[in-house]
């Protein structure tokens, strides 16, 4: 389009005032963004996860800017200027009007590289940052050092962690129909509706379901992982200071779905391990009647006292089972 | 080849039209209401749905889990199942089928009274389909919009609740498959039946028997989904979710059977879209002159036809599990909740731009007109949505980017994602390059097609968002998405329907809009649409997940603007219904021949359209869209003046 | 017809459409569902406690509504005397609850035994007919037939069945004095709001994981505590 706006004799040079307008709207509205806005942009900085999580979000945003500003002043400034009782110009056409190889050339041009340079971006933002906080199924594929003992420490009840230690934490995501536990192998399995965790120490979220699927949503901790039956969503997270945070369901999962919701804290590394011993030892009584610590666990499939399918569940099944009756009265 | 060669190979003849003196009229000919009608659909429907239901209890009602929940949803699907049939019986859907069946020759549904009682009957004609269209599409939307009207109302207060927590999400999911449903039609149904055939300089569609069966059947699936309010409805959303799914009640029947009955009519409707749009344009109409608004119906039309067989196939796995306890979805017994997720996706993402593309095309096809200038680019906007159509089958999984599934595809899903945005962008090219140096008419469908550039764009750029999948984490199943498809799909697409309501209504019906009230439409419903959705954008950051009856306190104030504004979004249809009785009834005022001056195909035949449409085929001589060019010739030449043609171009 | 004509037969449509939609939509989307709210507020003095009685009921019986064979609690009208099937409440704020569940359901083993704990109560104990317990091991005995769980407040308490195998075992509600448990426990209301309570068993026979049908419905299996101050 540039070249005919020049070429044509006593045409105004369209083009160049959109641009200059562009130009200087944009590094204002960039500037003022990320004065006033990206510091409180979600899902703010209380760890490490969400920091980055935050930054990528900021990254889009200052380039979302342009991209609105100059659609937006290029139709703001066509309503103006060529609405027919303005222009008093002939409508352009012929050829011309229909073809421009240069525009349509430059305009595939940038809009691929914007996206192929969006894609590398997230690309390298997920790699580096562990999956950002996201459900990885059972076979993290962006884990980080150190992920893997943890958790195969915690199968076999030998995880340890303590302040101090840069071990990872495996924490266990229990959903249901209609509210989250929380497994801590690390301290003998013991399992609580509360959610309490370490400062500076990664997390690996283990996220299972009893019934159907859940979301587990900790927003301030930039983490979400489905909670799928049968399945173990891993997510990681590296907590930084104290601070609290929401837990909310973020995928439909019944009637109380709007009110699966609870809180959590990251504590200091010293509160946490007090906070975890005391459970441990107040819930003893119960957890000597939890099935072994697994990363799923195959529930009935009828619910209490017969349901929907005629047979309980698998019986070759090799997963610890909940509320099968199997373990004996205590 | 010459044009009168050309001519001579013309279709052979109107649909209707047919010599009916020379032979005795059939049961299915008798005029009006005399022959089979939604009457006899109804009766049959109510007989079929009674059959069902009778078997259903005889067959099932033993089993103890059926006893025990007092719910037989093998009965609720085998009375669906038959009145849906019985509907189709009723109305004439079959007649055809099993005449040719049975060997019987000859069967004619066509009633040779032509009146107001061909819109309550089995009708070939592509305009009676067209306008049946419009008003199921209208009732549809309607019933759709109270429902959305019932949300915000329970979403005013966080803690005082009108409904109960399960009717709330009962609302939500009737809501959002209501309006999937209709979505996926809009376009398509009423204004690709009724032009479709017309801009390509066609007298029919190619299976007319097809089209008006793919109508009657989006109607049976309209009282299919409804049916799920009487049943208890379904508390699973639109995406429906196993094994959710699996453990609600008979409501649930109603989602899966009513996709299942709608898929069929949009793959029926998709195939016989293609196959006119291949095999029925006029002499001269090379794929360089087909309209945009024709391109993006092919293009529809081929993901209606290959992406719903993949939802019909999900959704009769669903019902199996649900009647006869098969575990496609059910982990615990072989089963796995990941199936449907992918199912519905693979299907669901060529679902979404079913609903996108027809948009682009009204926004291409009413550009020029309203510019007066060619449409830029013309070939990157076909190439665009011939792009976007491809690529949206390699998407899905975006869907899942935290479900724990194949998290090493993520770069390539995110990768796939964006590219889509590349043809996307040649829409934007195309749509931008047309408004420059224009003479733009700023008449009521021109503002919604500016609209549309508007919104579509926030749509787009918070899409580019959700791909990002670090930025998914936060984003992902909260009103941040429900506000970016909202501004797609509403944003986009039912403001382009708008805008072809309004463009083409005095062609439907030979009667203008009227413009004083269309511009109040237009704004209330532009300015409401976007403060009621773009508050959403902020309440999805800053926290709050989809479909949930209870929210954190300091959201209430940003949820309160977006209510009320949602109420007076609400009222602007009530102006925009208001409009149509108003022009169309109360004060009609004749609308000219081409109140557009548009050099389209579909304006150069008379109104009322004659039920052959052309009196003659036409044949295309030159692009679309030359507008303002001095010396370009006339479109088409429709050799109705019956002056001998002096020309005698060559056919590309 | 006269423009007059049509204005008031299209007025006269529209307003026959809309009381038909209304209809519908009333008639439709919220059956049998009394879902109003138990008052205890009325007559309350400061700081005094309250008492609220439910009982469980396997089968709610053609009394209460469409579905007799669902499970669900009663609530025991304070006013009347008379058992409703009306599962929500409004209560004071910073006030005493204490709660008599009359359990006439059998049990069965817990689909999470986190669910067994008695969690939220003053003392951390619920009585099981004037016996003090802390946890209850749901895979033996008869098993916990329902729990009361309001998650806003952190209560949860496991309500332990009846022997299954009793001849006389109540098979629709109300049960008056057939076999039952009787659990009682006290919880603090706290601050004003709207709470959620719900039953963690999955108790909706003929259901996938037994949470269809009465777990998910309002009024039978959970409910709402409004606290007002």
């Amino acid at each position: 389009m540039s070249n005919q706006s020049t070429n044509s004799t006593g045409q105004v040079h369209h083009l160049r005032r959109m641009t200059v307008a562009w130009v200087i709207l944009s590094v204002i509205g960039d500037v003022l963004f990320s004065i006033f806005v990206a510091p409180h942009v979600p899902p703010g900085r209380l760890t490490e996860t969400a920091a980055k999580d935050q930054t990528d979000f900021n990254v889009l945003f200052e380039m979302a800017i342009p991209v609105l500003f100059g659609v937006w002043i290029y139709l703001g400034y066509s309503l103006v200027v060529w609405g027919d009782k303005r222009n008093k110009d002939a409508a352009f056409s012929g050829d011309a009007a229909r073809h421009n190889t240069t525009t349509i050339v430059s305009w595939m041009a940038v809009t691929t590289v914007t996206v192929l340079f969006l894609a590398g971006f997230g690309t390298y933002a997920l790699v580096v940052d562990h999956g950002s906080g996201g459900g990885q199924g059972p076979n993290p594929a962006f884990a980080p050092s150190g992920a893997l003992k943890a958790e195969t420490a915690a199968l076999v009840g030998k995880a340890t962690w303590a302040p101090g230690s840069k071990n990872v934490l495996p924490v266990q995501v229990i959903g249901q129909q209609w509210k989250f536990t929380y497994r801590y192998p690390t301290f003998g399995g013991f399992e609580s509706s509360q959610l309490v965790l370490p400062a500076d120490t990664t997390i690996a979220f283990n996220v299972t379901s009893l019934d159907v699927i859940h979301s587990f949503w900790a927003y301030q901790l930039g983490v979400k992982a489905d909670a799928n039956p049968q399945v173990n969503d891993v997510a990681f997270t590296t907590t930084k200071d104290p601070g609290n945070f929401i837990v909310r369901c973020s995928e439909l999962c019944g009637i109380w779905h709007g009110a699966m919701y609870d809180s959590g804290q990251v504590e200091s590394q010293s509160s946490f391990e007090t906070w975890a011993t005391t459970t441990e030892a107040a819930n003893a009584a119960n957890t000597a009647l939890l099935p072994a610590f697994a990363w799923t666990y195959v529930p009935s499939a009828n619910g209490a006292g017969g349901g929907y399918y005629p047979n309980t569940q698998d019986p070759f099944s090799k997963v610890e089972v909940y509320g099968s009756g199997t373990k004996s009265a205590a | 080849m010459t044009i009168s060669d050309e001519r001579s190979t013309e279709v052979s003849g109107p649909v209707s039209g047919h010599p009916h003196e020379a032979r005795r009229l059939s049961w299915t000919q008798r005029p009006g209401l005399l022959s089979q009608n939604i009457i006899t659909a109804i009766v049959f429907a109510i007989i079929g749905y009674t059959i069902g239901h009778w078997f259903g209890n005889y067959l099932a009602s033993g089993y103890s889990y059926i006893a025990n929940s007092g719910q037989n949803s093998i009965a609720d699907t085998l009375a669906l199942a038959f009145g849906v049939v019985g509907w189709l019986g009723g109305i004439g859907a079959l007649n055809y089928p099993f005449a040719k069946l049975f060997g019987v020759d000859g069967l004619e549904e066509e009633s040779p009274v032509d009146n107001w009682t061909k819109y309550f009957r089995y009708t070939l004609d592509h305009k009676v389909v067209g306008l049946q269209y419009v008003v199921g599409v209208l009732l549809f939307m309607f019933t759709g919009g109270l429902l959305a009207m019932a949300i915000r109302t329970e979403l005013l207060n966080p803690t005082t609740h009108v409904f109960s927590p399960d009717t709330y999400i009962k609302i939500v999911s009737e809501h959002g498959t209501v309006m999937m449903m209709m979505a996926t039609s809009i376009i398509v149904g009423p204004l690709g039946n009724y032009f479709v055939p017309l801009m390509i300089g066609s007298r029919r569609m190619a299976f007319p028997r097809i089209e008006a069966l793919s109508f009657w059947i989006f109607t049976a699936g309209y009282m299919v989904i409804f049916s799920a309010l009487p049943y208890g409805g379904f508390p699973t959303g639109w995406t429906g979710y196993a094994p959710l799914q699996t453990q609600s009640g008979p409501g649930m029947v109603s989602y899966l059977l009513g996709f299942a009955v709608i898929g069929t009519g949009m793959i029926l409707a998709g195939f016989n879209q293609a196959v006119t749009i291949i095999n029925y344009r006029a002499p001269g109409m090379t794929w360089g002159r087909v309209p945009v608004f024709v391109w993006s119906i092919l293009a529809t039309a081929s993901l209606l036809t290959l992406a719903t067989p993949v939802l019909f196939a999900g959704g009769l796995f669903g019902l199996l599990d649900k009647t006869v306890q098969t575990a496609f979805y059910v982990d615990e017994h072989g089963g796995s909740s990941y199936l449907w997720q992918n199912l519905f996706w693979f299907f669901g993402h060529p679902e979404v731009y079913i609903m996108a593309l027809p948009g682009f095309g009204i926004a291409g096809e009413l550009l020029p007109v309203f510019c007066r200038r060619p449409l830029f680019a013309y070939k990157v906007s076909s190439a665009g949505m011939i792009g976007v159509a491809l690529l949206s089958f390699f998407v899905w999984q975006h869907h899942l980017f935290q479900s724990g599934i194949n998290p090493d595809m993520r770069p390539l899903f995110m990768l796939t994602t964006e590219l889509i945005s590349i043809p996307t962008g040649f829409i934007y090219l195309v749509g931008l390059g047309t408004l420059y140096r224009a003479k733009i008419r700023f008449e009521i469908p021109m503002l919604f097609v500016l609209a549309l550039f508007f919104n579509f764009l926030i749509g787009g750029v918070t899409g580019v968002f959700l791909s990002d999948v670090p930025v998914n984490v936060t984003v992902h199943g909260g009103f941040f998405v429900l506000s970016h498809f909202h501004y797609t799909i509403m944003g986009g697409l039912l403001f382009a329907f708008m805008a072809g309501i309004y463009y083409w209504m005095p062609k439907m019906t030979g009667k203008m809009m009227n413009k004083k009230i269309g511009k109040w439409h237009f704004w209330l419903m532009f300015v409401f649409f976007n403060l009621t959705f773009f508050p959403m954008f902020i309440i999805g950051l800053l926290g709050q997940p989809r479909r949930v009856f209870t929210y954190a306190t300091n959201l209430q104030g940003l949820n309160d603007f977006s209510s009320v504004s949602a109420f007076i979004l609400g009222f602007s249809f009530l102006v925009f219904f208001f409009n149509l009785v108003y022009s169309l009834w109360l004060k009609p005022e004749v609308a000219p021949a081409n109140p557009w001056e548009s050099l389209g195909l579909e304006w150069q035949t008379a109104t009322p359209i004659p039920s052959y449409n052309f009196e003659r085929i036409p044949v295309i001589m030159t692009d679309p869209y030359r507008y303002s060019e001095d010396g370009a010739p006339a479109y088409a030449d429709l050799g109705t003046s019956g002056a001998p043609d002096t020309t005698t171009p060559t056919m590309a | 017809m006269s423009f007059t004509g049509r204005l008031s037969t299209a007025v006269g449509l529209f307003l026959v459409a809309v009381a038909l939609i209304i209809w519908a939509l009333v008639s439709f989307l919220d059956p049998g569902n009394p879902g109003g709210y138990v008052n205890y507020t009325l007559g309350h003095s400061t700081g005094a406690p309250v008492d609220v009685n439910l009982q469980t009921v396997g089968a709610i019986g053609t009394g209460f509504g469409g579905h007799p064979t669902w499970v669900s609690y009663l609530q025991k009208d304070p006013t009347s005397g008379q058992w409703i099937h009306d599962t929500s409440m409004t209560l004071p704020a910073d006030t005493v609850v204490h709660m008599t569940i009359d359990q006439y359901d059998s049990g069965s083993p817990l689909r999470n035994q986190e669910w067994g704990q008695v969690q939220g109560t003053i003392g951390g104990s619920a009585t099981l007919n004037g016996k003090s317990y802390k946890v209850y091991n749901s895979y033996s005995g008869n098993g916990v037939g329902h729990t009361f769980a309001v998650p806003g407040l952190g209560v949860s308490v496991p309500l332990i069945g009846v022997n299954g195998n009793l001849p006389n075992i109540c098979g629709q509600a109300p049960c008056g004095s057939l076999p039952h448990n009787v659990i009682t426990f006290s919880f603090k209301t706290g601050a004003p709001g709207s709470y959620n309570w719900q039953c963690f068993v999955p108790c909706g026979l003929g259901y996938l994981y037994g949470n269809g049908g009465p777990m998910s419905t309002n009024n039978y299996m959970g409910g709402f505590l409004k606290v007002v101050a």
